[in-house]
């Protein structure tokens, strides 16, 4: 099927694309998702704003240990580990090569990933696992808002329809952090059955940090708190990592039965992956 | 809308709906049919063409965003001297295609990322990228790998970017 009509904005600064969306208009960022559900005839907008031509916004800042991510940072930026400072990038460098392929992260954008809020999302689970903010901006005002709070469900999010997701912000990691990502999916396209990002720090022989982000374990993506709990103050070892695996498989998640996946199967893989994940990420 | 495409090097002006794919513009309003179109939903990879000098789903861009940025199509790969591109040959020598239908976009995939080193993963990661219901990939695979140890090695006599 094609895109039904609509009209088409292009504008040349932030404050004329909150107008636009003021006037009822829906961003048109890397497009990756926004024209496949055009195509589908799920979305039919009346007005586009295509912010692809404001300056600016494709920028990645450094500035007292928090990263910036403007709105038209593409997926493929964070191929590079180096484009971030330290393990974050890492991190980052780890999960983008589970999405989609070339093609698609040469025009997808982080940001426009965290406006589209696919509960199989590498970057919202990874959001919420690291404390991430995103920037609302709208006609009234600027505000931001805690990734753990931002995500409602699935597609769902506390961003409002006339706000233009400026930019997140990240912190970022201590040099001596590990980081690992691992996923499970059926084919080499398919979105994630399950994804799983962690960060630990190990001081003197001891977890002292642990942050696990969960992807399609939920309706929405989640942060493992009580899986983390398990870990604080232990020793790194097999069985801490499949107690926590256990954890987050029994209390954290909430797996919704999918075609192929059912929930004790889901429940089961987030046990082996979250486990698997840990031991990666164990800095020796 | 009124949007110049540049194909090739040569400017199509184009009355334009915004809500034509670049995909359409390219096949219905230019006439460059090399470009294909399976799914429109991102995932074959039929439609991949170069757009500044990236390889990009053309189903998955509006022809609008592309005025006066340049574009390559499967049809541009041909050098002036009428010769196929080292790719097209590396897919020949190596029987990278049964049916054709994916390999314009296979080919405008590969060549989009000639100009970098690439290592066995990133040619694994290139392969996968686009759907292939002929060859099982292998083919693929080893005329990409071809191709590209020719142009790292000067041996495709053609340092030009594609
Ligand atoms: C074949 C294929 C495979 C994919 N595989 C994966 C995968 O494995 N994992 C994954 O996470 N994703 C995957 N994706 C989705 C991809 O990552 C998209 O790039 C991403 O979800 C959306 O980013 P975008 O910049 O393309 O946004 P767009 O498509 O432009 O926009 C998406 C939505 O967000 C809104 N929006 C975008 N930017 C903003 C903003 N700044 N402010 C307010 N609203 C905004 C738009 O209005 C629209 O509703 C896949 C896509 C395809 C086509
Ligand atoms: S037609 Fe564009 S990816 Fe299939
Ligand atoms: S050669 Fe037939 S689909 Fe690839």
């Amino acid at each position: 099927m094609k895109p039904a009509a609509f009209d088409y904005l292009v504008p040349q600064t932030v404050a004329g694309a909150v107008d636009a969306l003021a006037a009822g208009a829906q961003v048109l960022a890397g497009g990756q998702s926004l024209l496949l559900e055009m195509h589908l005839q799920r979305a039919h907008p009346a007005l586009v704003a295509d912010i692809n031509r404001v300056p600016g916004l494709d920028t990645l800042t450094v500035v007292d240990g928090t990263l910036t991510v403007g709105a038209l940072v593409r997926h493929k930026t964070f191929e590079s580990p180096g484009a971030v400072p330290g393990p974050l990038g890492d991190l980052f460098a780890r999960a983008v090569g589970y999405i989609a392929h070339p093609p698609i992260r040469a025009r997808g954008t982080m940001t426009g990933n965290l406006a589209w809020a696919h509960p199989a999302s590498e970057w919202c689970a990874l959001a919420v696992a690291l404390d991430a903010v995103v920037e609302l901006r709208s006609t009234r005002g600027t505000r931001e808002i805690p990734a753990e709070d931002y995500f409602l469900g699935p597609f769902q999010t506390a961003r409002d329809p006339d706000e233009l997701l400026t930019a997140v912000r990240y912190p970022l990691l201590a040099p001596d952090t590990g980081v690992a990502f691992t996923e499970h999916r059926r084919t080499g396209f398919s979105f994630a059955q399950v994804a799983v990002g962690a960060a630990l720090t190990v001081r003197e022989g001891v977890i002292t940090g642990a942050r696990i982000g969960l992807a399609n374990c939920a309706d929405r993506p989640l942060r493992a708190h009580n899986a983390e709990r398990t870990l604080i103050g232990s020793e790194p070892s097999q069985p801490v990592f499949t107690a926590a695996g256990e954890a987050a498989a029994e209390r954290d998640a909430a797996p919704v039965p999918e075609p192929y996946a059912d929930v004790d199967y889901r429940r089961h893989v987030v046990a082996v992956l979250v486990a698997r994940t840990l031991r990666e990420a164990a800095p020796v | 809308m009124r949007i110049t495409l540049t194909v090739n090097d040569a400017a199509y002006p184009l009355e334009v709906e915004p809500r034509r794919v670049l995909a359409d513009a390219l096949r219905d309003d230019c006439g460059l049919t090399g470009t294909h179109l399976g799914c429109e939903q991102g995932v074959c990879g039929a439609c991949t063409v170069l757009v500044d000098g990236e390889a990009v789903r053309s189903c998955l861009m509006l022809a609008v965003q592309c005025d006066g940025v340049p574009i390559r199509t499967v049809e541009g790969l041909t050098g002036p001297d009428g010769q196929p591109h080292p790719l097209q040959r590396a897919f020949s020598a190596e029987r990278g295609l049964q049916c054709g239908f994916c390999t314009p976009g296979f080919l405008m995939l590969a060549a989009g990322a000639l100009d970098h080193d690439l290592s066995e993963n990133e040619v694994a990661d290139l392969v996968r990228s686009n759907l292939c219901r002929c060859t099982g990939y292998e083919p693929i695979r080893r005329a990409i790998t071809r191709a590209a140890h020719a142009h790292q090695n000067g041996q495709d006599g053609r340092h030009r970017s594609v």
